[in-house]
């Protein structure tokens, strides 16, 4: 068995942490468009589902920082942050140790990969669960793409990234889901927390759901730095799913939540 | 500039329950387990948010400390405008503030 469903969505931790300062009927759309995702996903019986996330130091710091990391446990903990703080209970969450090993050997031929027996799962990852698989009962796989402590990992590594993934999940007996979170602009745990190039937004976004990887990989960081703010150094997710999935993308859900701090979104790619 | 021994103090904090415990009840030992100009160490033995900010903090490091000193989201944004009115511009890191000081984009 291969993919079974691709999609992205934003991890901003406002989404559950600041919900009430946010407008209620734009906060409901989003929620609810995020839910639906979910019921979307578990529609397609998955019996794993992969996380590309784009972690904040949960993990991973600079004294040891992998360009890629994949989880390899039976279960992990999260959310590391406060609970009042994100709006999510700490729970565990079940892994797939064995699942895991397999799609890391073979990532491992193309990609050097860490590989984490040990992993908190910060807002990249507890904050779609939430909405993904709220009763927190499909084994999760999670990965990370280096997109905090530069020097970060080049856009077309990550594009190598999703590929070995991909090539992985064909290897897999299961049926597996996958999933990249991310924001797109956004200028987070800053003064500017809110400001968003929606401009930009739309034009990353028509790159993706093209699945156009020339585009994609074309951006520098000192482009998307300039235009989109660090938090934009995470469209590497969403540039891994589409080498993973190899479709064309719809985007369901798009709006500018400022409390949020980005482009609340929820997509989902063919898998071809 | 040890910003790297600030950033580490951070990520221990945020992630180990022990450390939280440290800051509160031993809290100049525990700062003594890192190199740290003496800048550095005043402010986060102060919880000085906005002079952290200014020194180059990863944001999504300083957040956690502002959450754990039970600063509410607004105060933490505006403690950190009040750091680079103070203290002038972000000197290190990828976290600048890009916004005019009376700009507030997200109503905070």
């Amino acid at each position: 068995m291969s993919l079974v469903f691709a999609g992205i969505c934003s991890h901003a931790p406002g989404i559950t942490g600041r919900a009430r300062l946010a407008d209620p009927a734009a906060k409901d759309a989003f929620h609810a468009a995020f839910y639906a995702m979910g019921d979307e996903l578990r529609a397609t019986r998955p019996d794993a589902l992969i996380v590309i996330g784009a972690e904040h130091f949960g993990n991973f710091f600079m004294n040891n920082m992998p360009a890629f990391a994949i989880g390899m446990a039976d279960g992990y903990e999260g959310p590391i942050e406060d609970p009042k703080w994100i709006g999510i209970e700490r729970t565990r969450v079940p892994g797939q140790a064995d699942l895991s090993k397999r799609v890391i050997t073979e990532a491992m031929q193309t990609v050097d990969v860490a590989f984490a027996e040990e992993w908190k799962f910060d807002h990249a990852i507890a904050v779609p669960l939430h909405f993904l698989t709220p009763d927190y009962d499909l084994p999760v796989i999670p990965c990370n793409i280096n997109c905090q402590g530069p020097p970060l990992t080049p856009l077309h590594r990550a594009w190598a990234f999703g590929e070995a993934l991909r090539r992985a999940a064909d290897k897999a007996t299961e049926r597996i889901a996958i999933v990249a979170t991310g924001g797109i602009s956004h200028w987070p745990a800053t003064p500017d927390s809110g400001r968003i190039n929606a401009e930009w937004d739309r034009e990353f976004l028509a790159r993706w759901s093209r699945n156009d990887q020339a585009a994609l990989l074309s951006y520098t960081d000192a482009q998307t730095y300039r235009d989109a703010g660090q938090g934009g150094f995470e469209i590497r997710t969403f540039i891994a799913l589409a080498a993973a999935a190899r479709g064309q993308g719809t985007v369901r859900h798009c709006a500018q939540i400022p409390i949020f701090a980005v482009s609340c979104t929820i997509g989902v790619m063919e898998i071809a | 500039m040890s910003l790297y021994g600030t950033q580490k103090f951070l990520y221990h904090l945020n992630r180990d329950p022990r450390v939280q415990e440290r800051y509160r009840s031993d809290r100049g030992a525990l700062l003594a387990e890192y190199e740290l100009s003496d800048e550095e160490r005043s402010a986060i033995d102060r919880g000085d948010i906005g002079l952290i900010y200014v020194l180059g903090a990863n944001g999504q490091l300083l957040m956690h400390f502002a959450a754990y000193l039970g600063m509410p989201w607004p105060d933490y944004i505006q403690a950190m405008r009040d750091g680079v009115a103070k203290h002038g511009p972000v000197r290190a890191g990828i976290y600048a503030m890009t916004t005019e000081m009376d700009e507030r984009v997200a109503g905070v």
